[in-house]
């Protein structure tokens, strides 16, 4: 039998992110998100890295940005009232093309909500969360197995697209503690090692490149070999500031092209379609849990249903969900919140019945609802 | 110069060619000259300098200096300022803000002040937020008119200086951007190791000077009237944040970081299905505990298991609720609507199990204590005694034993499987966890079966 562990999500999500490379970590103590804050501060000075309690929300995610140009690999977690006052700086790191991981760990909401209660009402918050209305890559673990490998995706994710990536978890799914095999084959190695530093092309240093709109500038960190500008204004491939609307116009469509035209690069499903199914159940996070052995126990049961639990939320995986609806009649779209993700996919199921499985009373949606439901 | 060797040409300037966009008379041009003239006398590689620039006219600074640059959020420049010296220590940072940036970012500063964080801050303090208008500010002297202040200013203006300095600042000076030897005093900042912060006063001559009537004259003469000291006002060497945390971390340098704690398992246990069990009690009756050792003891069994805490925001008073699922087969869903066995500790625990209550049924058990026999529920009701039994167990042990209890009655796993997971048990509660199982066992046959 091979050896298991006991543990939970915010732990998986700690060991992710020193898989991925996390060298520094900034955060302010919220439930049910201190628990990564904690393990942090602790495995930050093992790998010569930094871990430090910002004074607020504010700092703290400031101070990951600017630890991110400095060539840290930077991550900070909170939860619904934290992600309010990482909101402006959010904007920042998506103008600036800031790596960074960003992990919610949801509670009910909203305001102080339910600091011990179990929500999934950030999802369409962490897409909207800052002005302009740009892209966002969101990854939503649905078991601690995914803590880890999603968190370690979520650095490759940023430095790939140098833009801010959320790991979405929930209180469940960081602090209920579960069981996991763990595998023979040794963990991967942590990710170690300078970012890409900029190379010059012949004419002077640009800290951003537009052309083509959909390619990623190579991050080169203050006090390597370049003068590295940053701003938040609009800008030009130099980092100054700008208002002339052709270079504003490309600017824009980079920060929007670099991710939209690269989406098979981010999407991430798990299906499980059954031949002639008339129902896709379709679900994320600690949601997608009880998806799970609801479609176990309706097969024993001899009913055919198909399942599809969404990892990758943002952008929205929109050809594998597609492809998933194809020849089902109905989808059911289970989440703890009143609908939020349901909208996402009503858009995309023409001809196919889409219906809603919500709670939003901090309790969590059971395997037999899900049966109920077919 | 004999051949061989790198000939050092000193930079004779840190600007660069664009010219300052600032009104006339501002004091901002004045300043960034003498920022210039700093870095010219400090020979820092540019590269290595990165200016950190705050939002109004004083943000546009960074665009006239071939330094590393960095302009982000208004009253946000000192957390990144932070960042960027936590994660290259070697670097000199720079922030230069206005007076607005000490409101908004007050937060901020003072905790950069308490840190005594290595960067330097230069506050281009003209009394008022020029670039929107003229605004009043958290400097804007008491009775000056503004914008925002037609019948003058009410509020007292904060002594920047005073502030940060009480709290542990490094290095603080206040003088004005008219001062010759303001160079001299940034180059002293900047080289000093820990937070320098200097209090720069000047005229905004869009609104403040003609609103106020304000000339370089008066400007000395506001600050005498506040009772603002000039000069260097604080001086001190106490450990740089930066340094001071790679010091005290030094030794923890390639520790072993978080891993699996593999659990072996060694027993076998019957249990072919699904099974879970409540604990219901009270914060320091060591609920989570007890229910963590039955979950280690089925994971030791071969099982999988599953445990849900709950407790109220106050973890040292109020009910303590743990739910524990133990499957022959990986659990995805850890939620327990149902419980088979439910055991009420206390009369928190009793509160909280309510809802457990009204959804048991008969073939499902509650377990307690003598004060709680007369709980309402489908499901049969066995109560175990444990001062009755001259078990001696103190309260804190009721939780583990009537779990054991539970465990040992149903055959959830060996008994063996339980005792070993006491011992992998934290220490100091070996031999009580030990007493608490025996007890449980020896009470087990009082459970209605």
């Amino acid at each position: 039998m091979p050896n298991r562990e006991l543990t939970d999500g915010s732990t998986a999500i700690v060991r992710g992110a020193l898989a991925g490379g996390c060298d520094f970590f900034a955060g302010y103590p919220i439930t049910p998100a201190s628990l990564i804050l904690d393990l942090m501060l602790r495995e930050m000075p093992k790998v010569g890295g930094v871990g430090i309690q910002g004074e607020d929300e504010i700092a703290s995610i400031g101070m990951c940005i600017g630890a991110a140009m400095a060539g840290a690999r930077a991550m900070t977690a909170t939860s619904g009232p934290g992600i309010s006052l990482y909101s402006e700086n959010l904007g920042l790191a998506i103008m600036g093309e800031v790596p960074l991981v960003i992990v919610d760990v949801q509670r009910l909401g909203p305001a102080t909500g339910g600091a011990t209660t179990v929500g999934q009402g950030d999802i369409q918050f962490v897409r909207w969360g800052t002005a302009g209305g740009y892209p966002i890559i969101a990854l939503a673990p649905s078991s601690i197995p995914e803590c880890y490998s999603l968190t370690r995706r979520a650095f490759q994710l940023a430095r790939r697209f140098r833009c801010p990536v959320f790991v979405v978890a929930d209180k469940e799914l960081s602090l209920t503690s579960n069981t996991v095999d763990v595998g023979e084959e040794p963990e991967p190695e942590r990710e170690v090692g300078p970012q890409v530093n900029g190379e010059p092309d012949g004419g002077p240093f640009r800290a951003y490149r537009y052309d083509p709109a959909d390619g990623v500038p190579p991050l080169a960190p203050y006090g390597d070999g370049q003068l590295l500008r940053f701003t938040g204004s609009t800008h030009d491939e130099r980092a100054f500031i700008t208002k002339d609307s052709q270079t504003v116009d490309r600017l824009n469509r980079h920060l929007s092209a670099k991710i939209e035209e690269h989406r098979d690069e981010i999407d991430l499903v798990t299906a499980d379609l059954e031949p002639d199914a008339a129902t896709l159940f379709l679900s994320f996070g600690v949601t997608a849990g009880a998806m799970r052995e609801a479609v176990t126990t309706a097969r024993a049961s001899g009913r055919k249903v198909s399942a599809l639990t969404v990892h990758s939320l943002w952008p929205v995986p929109e050809t594998p969900i597609r492809k998933a609806l194809e020849g089902v009649q109905g989808v059911i779209v289970a989440e703890l919140n009143q609908g939020q993700y349901r909208r996402e996919i009503e858009r995309l199921a023409a001809g196919c019945q889409v219906l809603g499985l919500n709670r939003n009373d901090g309790e969590l949606i059971s395997p037999a609802q899900f049966v109920e439901m077919l | 110069m004999s051949t061989g060797m790198t000939t050092i040409t000193p930079l004779v300037t840190f600007r660069n060619e664009t010219p300052y966009p600032f009104c006339p008379g501002c004091g901002h041009g004045p300043i960034l000259d003498h920022l210039n003239a700093a870095l010219v006398k400090l020979q820092l590689d540019p590269r290595q300098v990165v200016i950190v620039s705050d939002i109004g006219c004083s943000g546009l600074s960074d665009q006239y200096f071939a330094t590393s640059a960095f302009h982000g959020l208004h009253g946000r420049s000192i957390t990144y300022a932070t960042g960027i010296k936590l994660a290259r220590p070697g670097l000199t940072v720079i922030v230069v803000m206005g007076d607005g940036g000490t409101g908004i970012g007050g937060a901020h500063l003072l905790n950069a002040a308490r840190r005594n964080i290595g960067i330097t801050v230069l506050v281009c303090n003209n009394m008022n937020f020029g670039m929107t208008g003229g605004q009043h500010s958290t400097t804007t002297p008491a009775g000056a008119f503004t914008a925002t202040t037609p019948s003058g200013n009410l509020e007292r203006p904060l002594d920047v200086c005073a502030t940060v300095a009480v709290n542990g600042a490094g290095f603080v000076y206040r003088g004005t951007s008219f001062d010759p030897d303001l160079a001299d005093r940034m180059t002293d900042g900047i080289r000093h190791p820990g937070f320098a912060l200097l209090d720069i006063w000047e005229p905004c001559t869009a609104y403040f000077a003609p609103r106020n009537r304000l000339t370089k004259k008066a400007l000395f003469e506001t600050l005498e009237a506040m009772r603002f000291p000039t000069g260097i006002l604080q001086q001190t060497e106490v450990p740089e944040y930066a340094e001071a945390y790679r010091a005290a971390h030094a030794d923890e340098l390639d520790g072993p970081t978080l891993r699996p704690r593999p659990i072996q398992p060694r027993f076998r246990s019957a249990l072919e299905r699904r099974f879970s069990m409540v604990l219901a009690g009270s914060a320091g009756g060591r609920v989570g505990s007890a229910a963590r050792l039955l979950a280690r003891a089925g994971v030791l069994s071969g099982l999988y298991a599953a445990l849900r805490n709950d407790y109220p925001v106050t973890v040292r008073t109020g009910h303590s609720t743990s739910e524990l699922v133990l499957s022959p087969v990986p659990i995805d869903y850890a939620g327990v609507t149902r419980p088979e066995v439910l055991v009420v500790l206390s009369t928190d625990g009793a509160k909280q199990s309510r809802k457990f209550l009204k959804q048991m049924r008969a073939e499902d058990q509650v377990v307690t204590l003598p004060e709680f026999a007369d709980l309402e529920t489908p499901a049969p009701v066995s109560v175990l005694d444990f001062a009755a039994t001259g078990g001696r167990l103190r309260a804190s042990q009721y939780a583990l034993a009537v779990a054991s209890a539970a465990a040992a009655r149903l055959s959830l796993f060996p008994a063996e499987a339980l005792l070993e997971a006491v011992r992998q048990g934290e220490p100091e509660h070996l031999d009580s966890d030990m007493r608490a199982v025996e007890a449980g066992r020896g009470a087990a046959h009082r459970i209605s079966s």
